[in-house]
This record gives C-alpha cells, sequence and structure tokens, in this order.
C-alpha cells in the first residue's frame, strides 16, 4: 500500500515536471519572441500563480471549475494544479538565466544569419538553462514535497496513503516516521538523479559560475 | 442552503488575521532558531556544524505537512496533546528555521573574508565580530531573500487547515461545505493572499534592485 503510495508520488512529480517544463519554456520563449503583450500575459500569470497559495489553485481546479461546468477527479485535479504552478516558478528561473545572457551573444548570433527562432534556441535558451539548472533541480524537488498537499483532494499519493493507514491501525506515530523516511529518501535521490543529469546535459558549463542560487521556494 | 454574500466574505476576512498572525509567530520563533543554526552552521565546531546541517537537510527534504502531522495527531498519539494552534505555529516554525538558517548563511558567507580578517587584527573576539562586524553587513545582503521567503511561509500557512485551525484557507473551505459555491469563495480567498503576498514579493524585488545599485558603486 505504501510502495502504490509512492509510485503514485513519483510518477505524480514526474509528470508535473515534464509538462510543467514544457509549459515554462514555451512561456519564456512568448515572452522574449512575440509581441509585449504576450509577455504581459505570461508576467500577470506568473505573479497570479507564484502569489497564490498552492492549495487555492487545487481547490479552485477541484471543487470551483466544477461550478463552470469543467469536471475532473482528484488525481486530474493534482496533475493540472501541479503542472501549471510548477510552470509559473520554472519560468520565474528561466527568465533569471535568459536575462543574464548578454546581448552581444545575441547580436553575434544574428549577425551569424542565424534566424531569431535560432538565436533563442541555440544562444539564449541553452546556455540560459545550463546556468540555472540548480534552481530548477531544487523547484522539482519543492514540488515533490508539495504533491503531498494532493491528498486533501483525496489522492492516494504516499501523504494520503499515510492518513489511511493512520485511521485504520491508530498507530500514528510510526506511520508518520517511516512516511517521512521515505520522503526523504526521495527527495534526496531526486537530487542527486537530477545533479547527475544536470551534469550529462550541460557538461560544457559545470566549470562555470551558475547565476541563480539555489534558493529555496516552497509552492 | 445558504448563498455566499456579504456575512460569509466577511467570515472570510476576518479569518485572513489568523493567517497573519501565525505567519509572524512562525517568522519569529523561526527566525530566532534559524539565525542559531546559521551561525552553528559557520562553527568552527565540527559537532555543530555536522548538526546544523543534518537538520536543515532533513527539514527541507520532507514536506511541511509531514511536520504538522507529526505535531498534531503523532505526539497526541504518545500523549502529548498539543493545541491546534501551537502545533501549527510549532511545525511552521520548524520548517521556517531550516530554509531561513540557509539564506541567512549564505548572507553571512557572502560577507568578504577581509572584515573578518580585519576585525580579528582588531582583536575583536568572535562574538563582538559577529555582532558589529559581520551580522549588520549580512542582514542588510538577507533582506530581499528573507522578504521573498516571507511569500512563501504566508502560503504555506494554508495546509494548517488539516489540524482544524480556522486560517484563511480553512474559513473557505468552511463556507464551502455551506454553500456549495467554491468558484466564488476560493477566488475571494486566493485574491485575499494575493493582496497579502503580491506586495511582499514586490519589495523583496524592489530591495534586490536597490541594493544591486549600491553594490555597484
Amino acid at each position: 500500500m505504501i510502495l502504490n503510495g509512492v509510485m503514485l508520488t513519483i510518477a505524480l512529480s514526474f509528470v508535473a515536471i515534464a509538462l510543467g517544463l514544457v509549459l515554462a519554456t514555451l512561456m519564456s520563449a512568448l515572452r522574449s519572441l512575440a509581441g509585449s503583450w504576450a509577455g504581459y500575459i505570461v508576467d500577470a500569470y506568473v505573479e497570479l500563480m507564484r502569489n497564490t497559495p498552492f492549495l487555492v489553485q487545487l481547490f479552485m481546479i477541484f471543487f470551483g471549475l466544477p461550478q463552470i461546468g469543467i469536471r475532473m477527479n482528484g488525481l486530474e485535479a493534482s496533475m493540472l494544479a501541479m503542472t501549471l504552478n510548477l510552470a509559473a516558478y520554472a519560468t520565474e528561473i528561466i527568465r533569471a538565466g535568459v536575462d543574464s545572457i548578454h546581448k552581444s551573444q545575441i547580436e553575434a548570433g544574428l549577425a551569424l544569419a542565424m534566424s531569431r527562432r535560432q538565436v533563442f534556441q541555440y544562444v539564449v535558451l541553452q546556455p540560459a538553462f545550463a546556468r540555472v539548472w540548480p534552481a530548477l533541480s531544487s523547484q522539482f524537488v519543492l514540488m515533490m514535497l508539495a504533491s503531498s498537499i494532493c491528498s486533501f483532494v483525496s489522492v492516494q499519493e504516499l501523504s494520503g496513503t499515510a492518513a489511511i493507514i493512520e485511521q485504520d491501525t491508530f498507530r500514528s506515530f510510526e506511520t508518520y516516521i517511516i512516511v517521512t523516511v521515505i520522503y526523504l529518501v526521495l527527495a534526496l535521490s531526486l537530487k542527486l538523479f537530477l545533479n547527475w543529469l544536470g551534469r550529462r546535459i550541460f557538461p560544457q558549463v559545470s566549470g562555470l559560475a551558475r547565476v541563480t542560487e539555489a534558493h529555496g521556494e516552497a509552492a | 442552503m445558504q448563498t455566499f454574500g456579504w456575512p460569509e466574505a466577511y467570515f472570510i476576512l476576518r479569518a485572513a488575521s489568523w493567517t497573519i498572525a501565525l505567519t509572524a509567530i512562525a517568522f519569529v520563533i523561526g527566525g530566532l532558531f534559524g539565525g542559531v543554526l546559521a551561525i552553528m552552521r559557520l562553527s568552527r565546531l565540527k559537532l555543530l556544524r555536522r548538526f546544523a546541517a543534518g537538520y536543515i537537510l532533513v527539514i527541507q527534504s520532507i514536506p511541511v505537512l509531514m511536520v504538522l502531522f507529526m505535531s498534531y495527531y503523532g505526539l497526541s498519539a504518545v500523549g502529548i496533546e498539543l493545541p491546534p494552534f501551537l502545533a501549527a505555529s510549532a511545525s511552521l516554525a520548524i520548517y521556517v528555521s531550516a530554509y531561513l538558517a540557509e539564506i541567512w548563511r549564505g548572507s553571512i558567507e557572502s560577507v568578504p573574508r577581509q572584515q573578518w580578517e580585519a576585525s580579528a587584527s582588531l582583536a575583536l573576539t568572535r562574538g563582538q565580530q559577529y555582532r558589529y562586524i559581520i551580522l549588520p553587513q549580512a542582514a542588510r545582503i538577507s533582506l530581499p531573500p528573507t522578504v521573498g521567503f516571507l511569500v512563501q511561509l504566508v502560503k504555506n500557512t494554508s495546509i494548517v487547515q488539516v489540524v482544524g485551525f480556522v486560517d484563511l484557507m480553512r474559513a473557505g473551505m468552511l463556507v464551502n461545505n455551506a454553500t456549495y459555491q467554491a468558484f466564488q469563495i476560493f477566488t475571494l480567498v486566493g485574491a485575499i493572499y494575493f493582496a497579502i503576498c503580491f506586495p511582499l514579493s514586490r519589495l523583496s524585488r524592489h530591495l534586490e534592485k536597490v541594493m544591486n545599485a549600491s553594490r555597484s558603486h
């Protein structure tokens, strides 16, 4: 039963990280390529998500949307909320990386007859990602930990499983200790995995100074 | 069935003051511990350094929700009954202490090493160095990320409703159970959180800009 919970926590986090990252990359591209109005919409979205609790976002999707006719089960709502939340934070982090790319690099790219899209993809985005990877990694770990909140809409992930076992056995202390240790192991493994992945994908910058400090921002 | 109207909105708005109170308490208590941890983390004694580093690593790698469950349901299973408000503020303070310790350690470390050396050469003790030379400079550096973290704390107080404490989030859920008008209710709840958090985010960003400008001179 705990194992199922673990698998669901991992699956939820994986989907949210993958989809959130794609969405964030698109929003970052929109911000720097398209006209200013698209940038304003992205900025407004990021500010809105970053300044309201994840729990409110989850409840808005789970309880609020059915009122206007969009119905989802707990799992779908959790997945959507996590993706949307992570996308906002990742957009903000990627922005720091994009801002750190020197203008002369872009001019150089354009001078080599690259299209604006090519310049964004190869000259701006790749180095930007490499530089903010540590900050992104810690955001992913925080999202994994925040997935515990999805138990509030009765999703049986790790903390949801813990609550059920606790109700059945009344051995709260043991249950929560075990589950907490599992979270700890998950978080540390995810951290190590992401570090390894970062070195694999961005070998060229492993020696360079990173722009953003990996300051924790819980969702 | 009730409908969502002014009395309900007023009830939610009033509960927001509990969210603010909880934030303030968790921040002050967590900040005190966090400060001690930050200094322990930089201590010359290996044991203190190790202990602080381990504590920070563990707390940052587990969900706050688990800390909350353990301090409320877990402790009551072994016979210690904490009232919801106490369990909530204790759990949040534990969470705050780990994150602030890391932020403040970074700030202390970013004070140039020459400041330590210069003050040591003036025969100041380590305590005096911290008090008169290092901490005033570190405090300035740490201001923007600390204000930024405050936003995270305000948002994270929303989970304390699981132990039955009526904060902003819980008030929203109670009204929702009575009226089933979730869309309006959570829009209002979200708007109140936003009204608290957005100015803080802006302040943090503003401070960051001001300090970058002053550093480049």
